[in-house]
C-alpha cells in the first residue's frame, strides 16, 4: 500500500503515524514537505498528521489549510484517494473544506489527553472494515480544539446519510454526555466525506496501534485500509 | 581602545546587583578602566548567582560526577550517559521559579522551552518532560491560578513542541505562598559520536546566531533570580518572556537536521543572560576570543542599544560556530525551517570579547580573568538543631479507614491526574507506562528497551534534616527507578533554598548536599547535571528546602518490568526491607502526622544506605528475571497510602493480615527503603527466599483480591469510595 | 499607506465556551448585570495599498480565505488611513 503522510512545520505525529503505517501496512510512507507542489503517484492514502502546525496560532489548521501541498490533496482526495486526517490533520480536512464543520476550542477550555471509548458506527467503509458493528474501542485523544461544531442541518445530513464515523461513548457503548471529553456536537469523534474516501477523527488510532504501549485498538483501521488497497 | 567612559555610579553598580568588592575586581580586569554600562551589564550577569553559583560553587565540586558510563558531567549545557548499543541519554534539570511566580503561563512555558534547548543543543532529540512544582498553601489566594497558570503553560509549550510529559511531582506548602518551584527536566537521546559540546575553537571560524529574533525580553531575568523577592517585584513584568513552542519545535528539527551534518565546531543555547552568557561561555571553554557585529543581530524592536542586545532574554535562540566555509549549509537548513539565520562575527584568539556597532566598540573585555575572577564564596553556615524522633504513641489514633480516606484525598497524596492529563503524554508513541506510577517508562525509540524516568524530593524531611532529607531524595529516585525494573545511571539536581546569606539556609544547602553525595556514593548513580535557585524567599519567609532530584535509569527488556497495579487475585502482598517492627513505624515528618494530627515534628526518617541498595538491588533482580511484575515503593502516606495506590491503580482489593492489630504507625509510618511487591503462588518460594538469602526482610502482609481494603479481624473500605477521595480532591479544588 | 483592523468573532449560535469562562469569572469578582460575553480576535494589517475601496475589497478576500472560518466565525473590516 502506498501512502504519504503531509510534513508542516509543527506537525509532530508525523513520525508516529509513519511507524505504524509501515509497521501495519509494511511500506513505510512517503514524508512529503508541506511546501511541495505534488503529491507522489499511485496513492493509496493521503494521511494527515496529528500537531501543531503552525502553532495552531490563528486557528487549529487554519494555515495548513493553505499551504501549497493542499491543492494537490484536494484534488486527489476529490478525485478518490483515500484520506485521512488525525487530531490536527481532521483541524486541516475541516479548514480546507474537504469534510464539513469545524473544531472549536474544547468545553472546558483544557487541552485533554487520555483514552477514550468510541462506538464504530459503521463497518461498511475502506476505514471501518475491520470493526465489528456496534464495537466500543479505546482510543486516545491529545488535543485542545476538539470540539466538533456544525449547524444543525448539517448534523441532521451527516446524521441521515451516514457520515458520523465515530462517537465518544462509554464503557458500554452508550453514546452519552459524560463520555464526551470536548462537548462535541451529538458526540461526534469523527466524519466522513460524501463518499466515504476521507475520515477525519480527533482521537489518535496511531496511539494505540503496539501492546507495549497497552492496547491496539487503532490496528483494524490500518488494516481496513491495506486490505482495501491491496 | 575607544571605549566611552560613561561615568558609572554608585547607584548603577547597585542595580547591577555587584558588591563594592566585585566591582573593584571589575575595574581590576579592566585594568583600571571604569566599564561602561554595556560592560557593567556583562560583569553583572556573569557575576550573578544563576550565572557564577558563587554561593553553591563550593559545596557542588563536592559531589560524586563520574563513573564509567558517565560520557560528560556538569559544566556543559546537560549531562550525557551511556546507555549502551552506541546510545547517550542527554539530561538536566532546571529552575524557572521567579519568573512563574510572575507570570506563572509564560513563565513554566518559558521554562521548558529553556531546558529542552540545553538538551537538544547537544545533539540529542528530547524524549520526555517531567516538572517537579511546588506551590503554597491551597487556601492562600494566589495558589489555585498559579497552579492553574504553570499546568497550562507546561502543557500549552510541551504538548505543541511535541515532546511528551511523563511525570513530575505537585505539592502545596504555605512555604511556598511567596515563591513557588517550577523545576523542569527534559531527557533526550543522541547518538554517541554525534554530541556537539559548547568550546568555540578555530579563531576565524564563524559566529551564527539562529532562531528567533532579538527584543527586550527578560532583560535582566539572571540578576532577578538571584534577588530576594519584595513588594515591588511584581510591577517588574516586563522582565518576563514570551516562549513561543512552535519556533522551538521548528528550531529543534533544524538543529538535529544540521547535526546530521558535518559543519558545527561548537553549539549553545542563548538562555539566562541571552548572547552574553552564551558567547562567553563558548569562548571560555574553548580558551578563545570573539568578536560580535551586533548591528547583524536580528532584531525584533526598533532602537535596540548594544546593552539591550547584549542581555536581552528573547526564547527560542542559538548561538554557534561553524566550520569555515560551511555556513550555506546551514543557511540552507534553517530558511527551510523559516528561521532567522545571521553570521554575527567570529572566533578570535584574543582571548577578548570584542562587541562592535555601527562600526565603533562598545565593549572589550578580556575574557578568562572574568571567569576566573568570578566570585566563589564560602558563606559562613550553621548546622539544622536535630529534632527528637517522634515515638509512635505520641498522638492518639483514630480509626484506620477514616484516616486513610481522609490522606488518600489530602492535597499531596491526591491523583495529579487532573494536572497530567493536560500534558501529551504519549505523543512519540514510546510511553510505555504514563504518568501516575512510580516513573515514567519511555521506549528507546525502534528497540525493546527503555529509560525510566522520575523526580523526587521531600522538602519536610529536608527542612528537619537536611542531610537525611538530601539523602532521601536521592534514594526515593532510586527506589522508584527500581519499582519499573530500571537499573538507576545518574541524576541530574536541582537545588532550590532561599537567601545563602543568611547562615542557616546556607546550612540547609551545605547539609543537604552532602546528603546528597553521600547517597550518589553509596547507590553509584552520579550527578551530571544541575541547577541552583536561591533566594527563593519573600519578606524574609523562605521556602522549605527543596533540592529536587531527577533520574534516569535503564530498563534491558520491556518484557521484564513492574508496575504499581494489582494484577490478579490471591496473589501474595509482600513489605520487602525496612525495621520489622509490625507494631511501630516511623511517624517523624509523615504526612499522617500532618494531615490527621495537624502537627508537623519529630526526626524524618532515616536512610540506610548500604540496606537501601541491598534491597533495591534484590528487588530489580526479581522484576528483570521476570519473578514479578508488581511493585511500589512505600513512600508518603506509608504501607496504607502504597496499598491503596496499587489497588486503585489495578481495580482490585486486598485483605492485610499482619497476624497482629491494626496498628496506624504501621500502616502510615513512613520508614525508609521499603518495597510492596506481589506474586503468583507458584513463586512464592523463590522470592521470599532471595530476599532471606540476602538477609532482606521479607514479609506477607496480605493478599490480593475483592472490591476493598479490608484488615483481618478489622474493618474495610471500599475501593471506589477510596477512589472517590483519591480522583476528587484536585478537580473540586480547581472547580471551587 | 492605509492601516486595516479585523474583528474576527463567532457567530451567534457557536458555544463559546472562552465567553462563557470569561462572563463567569467577571460574576466571581462580583461585576453584575452582565447578559453575555462573547471573546474573538482583533487582527491589525498595515497595507500599503491607498486606495480604501481595494483595502476593503483585499481584507475582505483574506478574511474569506484565512483570517476567519465562515463556518463558525464572522468578520467586521475597519479601514483607515
Amino acid at each position: 500500500m502506498k501512502s504519504a503522510v503531509i510534513v508542516f512545520p509543527g506537525s509532530n505525529c508525523d513520525r508516529d503515524i509513519a511507524v505504524t503505517l509501515e509497521k501495519v501496512t509494511g511500506q513505510a510512507p512517503a514524508m512529503v514537505w508541506h511546501r511541495d507542489s505534488t503529491l507522489p503517484e499511485g496513492l493509496g492514502l493521503i494521511a494527515v498528521p496529528g500537531g501543531f502546525s503552525y502553532g495552531d496560532y490563528l486557528r487549529s489548521g487554519a494555515m495548513a489549510a493553505n499551504s501549497p501541498i493542499i491543492a494537490d490533496v484536494k484534488k486527489k482526495a476529490e478525485a478518490g484517494v483515500l484520506t485521512l486526517g488525525i487530531c490536527n490533520g481532521f483541524q486541516v480536512l475541516t479548514e480546507c473544506g474537504l469534510l464539513p464543520g469545524a473544531l472549536i476550542r474544547n468545553r472546558d477550555l483544557k487541552f485533554v489527553c487520555r483514552d477514550v471509548n468510541l462506538s464504530v458506527e459503521r463497518t461498511d467503509t475502506a476505514f471501518t472494515g475491520k470493526y465489528t458493528g456496534g464495537q466500543v474501542i479505546r482510543i486516545p485523544v491529545a488535543h485542545h480544539d476538539g470540539n466538533y461544531f456544525a449547524d444543525n442541518e448539517t448534523l441532521d445530513r451527516l446524521e441521515s446519510n451516514g457520515h458520523v464515523a465515530f462517537r465518544y461513548c462509554n464503557d458500554n457503548g452508550k453514546v452519552a454526555d459524560e463520555a464526551n471529553p470536548n462537548g462535541s456536537a451529538r458526540n461526534i469523534a469523527g466524519v466522513f466525506n460524501e463518499t466515504r474516501t476521507v475520515l477525519g477523527l480527533m482521537p489518535h488510532p496511531e496511539r494505540l496501534a503496539d501492546e507495549r504501549l497497552g492496547g491496539q485498538d487503532g490496528v483494524p483501521m490500518f488494516e481496513s485500509l491495506l486490505e482495501q488497497l491491496s | 581602545m575607544t571605549i566611552e567612559n560613561a561615568s558609572i555610579t554608585a547607584d548603577d553598580i547597585a542595580s547591577h546587583g555587584l558588591t563594592e568588592d566585585e566591582y573593584q575586581l571589575a575595574l581590576d580586569i579592566l585594568g583600571g578602566r571604569e566599564p561602561n554600562m554595556v560592560e557593567l551589564g556583562i560583569f553583572s550577569v556573569m557575576w550573578s548567582e544563576h550565572c557564577s553559583y558563587k554561593s553553591s560553587k563550593k559545596w557542588l565540586k563536592t559531589l560524586p560526577t563520574e563513573a564509567p558510563w558517565v560520557i560528560c558531567g556538569p559544566g556543559e549545557n546537560a549531562g550525557v550517559v551511556d546507555i549502551g548499543y552506541g546510545l547517550a541519554a542527554i539530561f538536566k534539570m532546571e529552575s524557572h521559579n521567579h519568573p512563574s511566580f510572575i507570570e506563572p503561563f509564560q513563565g513554566a512555558a518559558t521554562g521548558v522551552g529553556g531546558i529542552l534547548r540545553d538538551v537538544f543543543t547537544m545533539g540529542a532529540r528530547p524524549v520526555a518532560n517531567l516538572n517537579a512544582l511546588r506551590f503554597g498553601a491551597i487556601d492562600h489566594p494566589k495558589t489555585k491560578h498559579l497552579v492553574a497558570g504553570v499546568v497550562g503553560g507546561i502543557g500549552s509549550y510541551g504538548n505543541c513542541v511535541g515532546v511528551p510529559t511523563v511525570g513530575g511531582e505537585v505539592n502545596f506548602d504555605p512555604a511556598y505562598n511567596g515563591n513557588i518551584l517550577v523545576n523542569a527536566m527534559t531527557v533526550g537521546l543522541a547518538d554517541q559520536n554525534r554530541i556537539f559540546y559548547s568550546a568555540a575553537s578555530g579563531p576565524g571560524n564563524p559566529v551564527i546566531y539562529v532562531g528567533s529574533k532579538t527584543g527586550r525580553d527578560g532583560i535582566h531575568g539572571a540578576t532577578m533570580a538571584s534577588a530576594e523577592f519584595d513588594e515591588d517585584t511584581e510591577e517588574k513584568r516586563p522582565t518576563v518572556q514570551v516562549g513561543d513552542p512552535f519556533t522551538e519545535k521548528l528550531l529543534i528539527e533544524a538543529c538535529l537536521e544540521l547535526m546530521a551534518t558535518d559543519t558545527i565546531v561548537a553549539i549553545q543555547d542563548m538562555g539566562a543572560a541571552g548572547l552574553t552568557c552564551s558567547s562567553f561561555e563558548m569562548c571560555s571553554k574553548g580558551g578563545t576570543g570573539i568578536e560580535l557585529d551586533l548591528d547583524a543581530v536580528p532584531i525584533r524592536e526598533e532602537g535596540m542599544t548594544p546593552y539591550e542586545i547584549m542581555l536581552s532574554e528573547s526564547q527560542e535562540r542559538m548561538l554557534m560556530v561553524l566550520q569555515p566555509g560551511k555556513e550555506h549549509i546551514a543557511q540552507a537548513i534553517f530558511e527551510k525551517w523559516e528561521l532567522d539565520f545571521a553570521i554575527v562575527g567570529h572566533v578570535t584568539d584574543t582571548g577578548r570579547m570584542v562587541l562592535k556597532k555601527g562600526g565603533a566598540s562598545v565593549a572589550d573585555m578580556p575574557i578568562d580573568p572574568l571567569a576566573e575572577a568570578s566570585p566563589e564564596y564560602d558563606r559562613p553556615w550553621v548546622p539544622t538543631e536535630k529534632a527528637e524522633v517522634v515515638p509512635s504513641d505520641s498522638v492518639k489514633h483514630g480509626d484506620w479507614t477514616e484516616s486513610l480516606k481522609k490522606l488518600i484525598g489530602a492535597p499531596d497524596l491526591a491523583s495529579r491526574r487532573w494536572v497530567w492529563e493536560q500534558y501529551d503524554h504519549m505523543v512519540m508513541g514510546d510511553t510505555v507506562q504514563r504518568p501516575g506510577g512510580d516513573a515514567a517508562v519511555v521506549r528507546i525509540h525502534g528497540s525493546e528497551r527503555g529509560l525510566a524516568i522520575t523526580s523526587d524530593c521531600t522538602p519536610r524531611y529536608v527542612k528537619a534534616d537536611p542531610f537525611e532529607g538530601g539523602k532521601q531524595a536521592v534514594a526515593e529516585t532510586f527506589r522508584n527507578l527500581t519499582a519499573t525494573g530500571a537499573r538507576p545511571l545518574a541524576v541530574t539536581d536541582n537545588l532550590n533554598f532561599g537567601n545563602p546569606e543568611k547562615p542557616p539556609i546556607m546550612g540547609q544547602l551545605v547539609e543537604a548536599v552532602k546528603g546528597i553525595g553521600a547517597a550518589c556514593t553509596a547507590l553509584d548513580t552520579p550527578v551530571v547535571s544541575g541547577n541552583v535557585s536561591l533566594y527563593n524567599e519573600t519578606d524574609g519567609q523562605p521556602i522549605l528546602p527543596t533540592p529536587t532530584i531527577g533520574a534516569i535509569g535503564i530498563i534491558d527488556s520491556l518484557d521484564n518490568t513492574a508496575t504499581v497495579a494489582f494484577k490478579g487475585d490471591g496473589d501474595a502482598v509482600l513489605l520487602v526491607g525496612g525495621p520489622d517492627d509490625i507494631s511501630g513505624g516511623w511517624l517523624g515528618q509523615s504526612l499522617y502526622l500532618r494531615e490527621l494530627h495537624g502537627v508537623e515534628m519529630g526526626a524524618p526518617p532515616p536512610v540506610d544506605l548500604f540496606q537501601e541498595r541491598k534491597v533495591g538491588d534484590a528487588v530489580r533482580g526479581l522484576i528483570q528475571n521476570g519473578d514479578i511484575d508488581t511493585c511500589h515503593d512505600v513512600s508518603d502516606g506509608g504501607v496504607a497510602i502504597a496499598l491503596t495506590e496499587m489497588a486503585l491503580s489495578g481495580d482490585i482489593g486486598v485483605t492485610i493480615d499482619i497476624g497482629a492489630d491494626v496498628s496506624a504507625p504501621w500502616l502510615f509510618g513512613e520508614d525508609q527503603g521499603r518495597y510492596i511487591i506481589t506474586c503468583i503462588a507458584d513463586r512464592l518460594t523463590t522470592v521470599t527466599s532471595t530476599f532471606e538469602n540476602e538477609g532482606i526482610l521479607v514479609r506477607q502482609i496480605g493478599t490480593t483480591g475483592g472490591d476493598s481494603i479490608s484488615f483481618t479481624g478489622d474493618a474495610s473500605i471500599g475501593l471506589s469510595t477510596l477512589r472517590d477521595f483519591h480522583e476528587g480532591w484536585f478537580p473540586d479544588y480547581m472547580a471551587a | 499607506m492605509a492601516k486595516a483592523t479585523v474583528h474576527v468573532t463567532l457567530k451567534n449560535g457557536v458555544l463559546d465556551p472562552q465567553g462563557k469562562a470569561i462572563q463567569h469569572a467577571l460574576e466571581t469578582l462580583g461585576f453584575s448585570g452582565i447578559n453575555g460575553v462573547r471573546q474573538g480576535k482583533y487582527i491589525e494589517l498595515d497595507l500599503a495599498e491607498t486606495d480604501s475601496e481595494k483595502t476593503q475589497s483585499a481584507v475582505t478576500d483574506m478574511c474569506e480565505k484565512l483570517l476567519a472560518n465562515t463556518v463558525i466565525e464572522t468578520y467586521r473590516i475597519e479601514v483607515s488611513e
